[in-house]
């Protein structure tokens, strides 16, 4: 068993004009560990090293990052999942600006979480206990609720890469859906009127990136699709 | 929500359903040109000339003219506003654009009615 090749990108905004690749040898024992585990056996061997962690069991959202070019979540991701020839290159997420190493500044992408108001809002006298929902009401947020907000599927869109302070990306328009198809909510004609300009929803152009690498296996696609069904039903 | 002026519609939904639409009347227009041409093999040109004479036709191609015009200006803005960043040139391509599709739509009346 040959030692896995790691080449991880580093940029320490302090000391580095330019990023670089620095080249790491891992000795993974035969092991087919997470990526994650293979990141902290790495960072034994160089401190200086950074990047985000947290849960590492894939609820917390804090290790997206690119494998192998494909996006995804570290903690969550078997080396045989991602590795090829051997080798295994690290990179941060793309698109977003870089703090140091594998950690990115990810304002731009809460900003549009932001922008689509992710709250419950209803303007209804409140009953005295809650706002009830039946079975089949509830059953519609399934799919949509369980985004934890890793970045994964927003910056491998390049429509949002291209455009990240006008798209909300896949990510926020998944949580625009959630508060669109909630039956506790009011405010679907204020939601609906803030998406319909050419670049909020419909910089969208369907290619699935955002599908393919959710650690969730969550479709914003098909979230997207549903908030045109209803701009088009309103507004025909 | 964010505004765009250069935009016609002003309107991520109707460029979305315009872009749809005349994507339908453009397939219908490419299908019926291929079998027509198909089932003239030796084409001359008073066949070609009667084809285009005929009022159905005309409105048929003057449809499928307005459509690839819209279909054009809605494509090749959304490239503009993802690819062309400095302002100067986004507008100078927005410009040129809106130019020829202009240019050719006229040239394209010209030729159905001129004839």
């Amino acid at each position: 068993m040959s030692t896995l090749q790691i080449s991880i990108y580093r940029y320490n905004p302090e000391t580095d004009s330019v990023p670089y690749m620095q080249e790491f040898e891992l000795d993974t024992q035969g092991r087919d560990i997470m990526v994650l585990n293979a990141l902290e056996m790495i960072k034994q061997q160089d401190s200086s090293m950074a990047y985000r962690r947290s849960c590492r069991e894939g609820v917390c959202g804090s290790d997206g990052m690119n494998m192998n070019g494909k996006n995804g979540l570290a903690c969550v991701t078997p080396l045989s999942e991602v590795v090829k020839d051997n080798k295994l290159v690290l990179r941060p997420l793309p698109g977003l600006p870089v703090i140091r190493d594998l950690v990115v500044d990810m304002g731009v992408f809460y900003k549009q979480y932001e922008s689509i108001q992710p709250y419950l809002q209803n303007d209804t006298t409140e009953p005295t206990m809650e706002r009830l929902q039946s079975p089949e009401e509830r059953e519609k947020l399934d799919g949509l609720y369980e985004c934890i907000l890793c970045a994964c599927c927003s910056t491998a869109c390049p429509s949002f890469w291209w455009n990240p302070d006008k798209f909300v990306g896949p990510a926020g328009l998944l949580q625009a859906y959630r508060f669109l198809a909630d039956s506790r909510d009011t405010a679907t004609r204020e939601r609906l009127a803030r998406l319909e300009d050419p670049f909020s929803l419909f910089r969208c152009r369907g290619i699935m990136n955002c599908v393919a690498v959710c650690p969730k296996g969550l479709n914003p696609t098909r979230a997207i699709g549903k908030i045109r069904e209803m701009l088009l039903s309103n507004a025909t | 929500m964010v505004t765009n002026i250069t935009n016609l519609g002003r309107s991520g939904l109707s460029d979305w359903l315009i872009q749809r639409v005349s994507a339908i009347i453009l397939a219908v227009y490419a299908v019926f040109m291929v079998l027509y041409l198909l089932f003239h093999p030796g084409l001359d040109y008073a066949t070609w000339s009667g084809l285009f004479s005929q009022t159905w036709m005309r409105i048929f191609s003057l449809l499928a003219f307005i459509s690839i015009a819209a279909h054009a200006w809605v494509g090749l803005w959304t490239v503009s506003t993802d690819y062309l960043k400095q302002t100067g040139a986004r507008f100078a391509f927005q410009a040129v654009v809106m130019l020829a599709i202009f240019v050719f739509l006229v040239w394209g009346v010209q030729v159905l009615w001129g004839a």
